[in-house]
């Protein structure tokens, strides 16, 4: 699938589209199928996010969206050498995944 | 790209009414500008136009009878033509030196500094802003083409001031 | 050390409110990303893989306590209580908010510290040996030139809009511990029958094209250092090439005009300046030097009591010879055993700037290699020094060794990243310090870099180590050979690349043919140089 990412304009942490809005958290992104161009334009102009691009992931067994490409994992969860630092609430054996 | 250039071949130039600032008294020049090449071929050229791959110092040894001289910016992040307005300028131009194209709010003050002292932005910009900009040092660490190079007096000038 | 005046002073105030100006400007939509983005960057806030990055100028590598401890103030209240030292003696921090920034800023600006062009098409900030002002070997202290020419290169109005990025080192020793020839300017002060003045290179670095900068003037009296200067950017910045991003530093234009034909053009243009008149007063040059004098030396004690082997280790490994022969150099490591090189934590900095006060007359270094520096020990006090060191985690006698990594921040951080650079750095120093082999093996410098823009150093790595992306996976490819110093050299290519166990096993492999065939007192770089590639590529591949 394709799911939408980039960073709060502001506080430049990562975010990913929900369908209205952009949340900390990876599992939170959904589909935007065809959508793109459209979705990132509006959102652009709104400046809530800085920078957003399309990427590929899926999602895997228990229901946590996977980006496909390794920066965006690491993305996702924050320094693999700093996992103290991880992302909140963001799914911990993703580690697993990341690399 | 190649297509823009002919367009502009034929239109060359900004007109006094799409300079935002200007920082002369005397009259502006009313006609349009023509390329460096064709300055060279021309005895009478008095308003040129430099793009930034254009080798300044081609103007040198006509300088006296120029009037204008627009310096374009394509994009705002091409440097070349700071250069281009310091050598006129340390070469002892002094009719109008104009910005044109790609000029925005955070490159004026730089331009001014190299010895521009009229604007015309693609986009008009919002004039607070720009005044702000144009204001925004109170001194200069280098020797450049600042407006009234003898009266600016560089930071490390005063500082031995006797 | 340099203190600001209050033009100094003015300057740095207008800047933060210039940018204050500029983030709002940005927040209120009157600025697109894209033309905000290089104003940002000219004071070093990039947008990087998980938040805003924010690097701080330490120009020359010198601070003091007070700035160290508004370093370790900046870590915790704004970021997540460590910050970054990097290659060029800067500091990074990670977690950084644009709406945050300005306030930083104005903080850095009480204690005479900025951000000013740490990044952009500009020029960079000016680095240093960081043994100036205290190396026995040294022609002068090269700082005042280094500061002459920040001043100088701060706000160049002709200047900021360049092809690409400028790096500039001034040295003033034979011996180069600031990769003085991998810069776009190298400037090496010299004395030439008892005249001071200064040796030019151009057209250095390493990025994807890594190339040794030839010299370019052998002699610029001190009285035309800027002009000559001037002259040098003043034709890069109009016949740089601006087609392709990835051929527009200085180097290529150097390689592509021949250096001969960029010195004839800079001479050309050299001349003229000197016409104009660009060059500050001589005295503004006395005015600098007269921050740099140093501090009172006082005598004592030029030996150590031996009886703790770990205390003597920590000093053969980490002490400089300095030109007062009652102190030394002390190198703080920032390579503890499978750390991550470079960084520390605010409650370290704070602990470092103490001890500066403490020991070394109040003045700091950060070193190129990732390291910090306390530049002035008195020989007695090393005891006392090492101690508290210890205790802090602070104490690795590692100096140029191959625990002594410098990596990049790579892919943790890094949005250029193709592969991380942290976690190799990490395992390959465990490594040898559990075998035990890190003294065995001696001075090795092994750099990484997670990408080919070579933040890591590794073209001049006597083993480098590059991060690539092959097919969505990391990949590392081994080279050999390089070095940053005196003796500078580019690092060839083993052959192959390897993952991540792979690129490990493989720097051992090296190692081992290195002990199996070195000569007396020969470090892992001259072995390489007398024997060649041949035997390492048999162990590797064969």
């Amino acid at each position: 699938m394709k799911i939408l990412t980039g960073n709060d304009l502001r506080s430049g942490a990562v975010t990913w589209w929900n369908g209205t809005g952009w949340s900390l958290f990876v599992d939170d992104a959904v589909d935007v199928g065809d959508e793109v161009e459209e979705i990132l334009a509006r959102e652009v102009a709104t400046r809530r996010v800085n920078v957003p691009y399309a990427i590929e992931a899926s999602i895997d067994a228990s229901g946590h969206v996977r980006p496909a490409h390794i920066k965006d994992r690491v993305r996702a969860l924050g320094p693999t050498v700093r996992r103290d630092l991880a992302v909140p609430t963001a799914d911990k054996t993703g580690w697993d995944w990341v690399i | 790209m190649a297509c823009k250039e002919a367009e502009m071949a034929d239109n060359l130039g900004t007109s006094p009414d799409e300079v935002q600032f200007r920082f002369r008294d005397d009259e502006p020049v009313d006609h349009g500008t023509v390329t460096v090449d064709a300055a060279l071929d021309q005895t009478n050229a008095t308003a040129v136009r430099i793009e930034p791959g254009d080798d300044a110092r081609a103007l040198l040894p006509f300088l006296e009878r120029l009037a204008l001289v627009e310096v374009n910016f394509p994009a705002f992040g091409d440097g070349r033509g700071y250069s281009s307005a310091r050598i006129l300028r340390e070469a002892g131009y002094v009719g109008e030196l104009r910005a044109v194209g790609d000029v925005l709010i955070d490159q004026l003050n730089h331009m001014r500094r190299c010895g521009f002292d009229s604007f015309a932005p693609d986009n008009r910009l919002d004039e607070e802003d720009a005044l702000r900009a144009f204001a925004t040092w109170d001194n200069v660490y280098q020797r450049a083409a600042d407006p009234g190079q003898s009266g600016r007096r560089t930071i490390a000038e005063q500082r031995h001031e006797a | 050390m340099y203190q600001y005046d209050q033009y100094d002073q003015a300057m740095v105030d207008a800047r933060v409110e210039e940018f204050r100006d500029q983030a709002r400007r940005r927040l209120e939509g009157k600025l697109t990303e894209d033309q905000f983005k290089p104003l940002r960057l000219m004071n070093g806030l990039y947008l990087q893989l998980h938040a805003y990055m924010l690097r701080v100028a330490i120009p020359y590598g010198t601070l003091n306590a007070r700035q160290m401890e508004t370093l370790a103030d900046i870590a915790e209240k704004y970021d997540r209580g460590y910050g970054h030292f990097t290659t060029r003696q800067n500091i990074q921090y990670n977690w950084i908010k644009l709406e945050d920034a300005a306030d930083i800023l104005a903080d850095l600006a009480k204690v005479e510290m900025h951000a000013i062009q740490t990044s952009g098409n500009c020029i960079r900030n000016i680095s240093s040996d960081h043994f100036a002002g205290a190396a026995a070997d040294e022609v002068v202290d090269p700082r005042p030139y280094a500061e002459l020419l920040r001043q100088w290169s701060s706000f160049h109005p002709e200047f900021t809009y360049l092809p690409r990025k400028f790096k500039i080192a001034v040295i003033a020793s034979a011996n180069d511990r600031a990769a003085m020839r991998l810069h776009d300017i190298g400037i090496r002060i010299v004395s030439r029958e008892g005249k001071i003045g200064a040796e030019f290179y151009a057209g250095g670095g390493m990025g994807r094209t890594p190339m040794i900068a030839p010299m370019i003037r052998d002699f610029v009296p001190l009285d035309q250092l800027i002009t000559y200067a001037e002259a040098a950017l003043r034709v890069y910045n109009r016949y740089g090439r601006r087609d392709n991003k990835y051929k527009a530093r200085i180097k290529i234009l150097v390689h592509e005009l021949g250096a001969a034909e960029y010195t004839r053009q800079v001479e050309e243009e050299f001349a003229h300046m000197l016409s104009v008149g660009v060059e500050p007063p001589l005295a503004e040059l006395e005015r600098i030097r007269t921050h740099f004098s140093d501090p009172a030396f006082v005598d004592g004690p030029k030996t150590i009591d031996r009886s703790n082997p770990d205390f003597a280790l920590w000093v053969d490994r980490n002490t400089h010879r300095h030109k007062h022969d009652a102190h030394v150099s002390a190198v703080i490591s920032l390579k503890p055993v499978g750390g991550i090189p470079g960084d520390a934590t605010a409650d370290q900095m704070r602990l470092v700037a103490r001890l500066a006060k403490q020991y070394s007359f109040d003045e700091l270094r950060v070193m190129h290699t990732q390291n910090l520096l306390l530049p002035h020990v008195r020989i007695a006090d090393l005891h006392a020094l090492w101690s508290a060191l210890d205790a802090a985690g602070l104490g690795a006698p590692n100096t140029d060794t191959i625990e002594d990594i410098i990596a990049c921040p790579g892919l943790d951080y890094c949005s250029l990243a193709n592969a991380r650079s942290i976690p190799l750095a990490q395992r390959i120093s465990e490594r040898f310090a559990q075998a035990g082999r890190t003294e065995v093996v001696g001075e090795l410098k092994l750099k990484i870099s997670g990408c080919i823009n070579a933040c890591g150093h590794h073209h001049a790595g006597h083993i480098g180590i590059l991060g690539v992306d092959k097919k969505g996976t990391e990949n590392y490819q081994l080279s050999l050979g390089g070095s940053e110093a005196e003796d500078v050299s580019l690092a060839k290519i083993t052959g192959p690349g390897f993952d991540e166990d792979g690129v490990i096993a493989a720097v051992e492999k090296v190692t081992d043919v290195y002990l199996a065939t070195r000569a007396d007192g020969e470090r892992f770089l001259d072995t390489y140089r007398r024997i060649g590639m041949e035997p390492f590529k048999e162990a590797l591949y064969g």
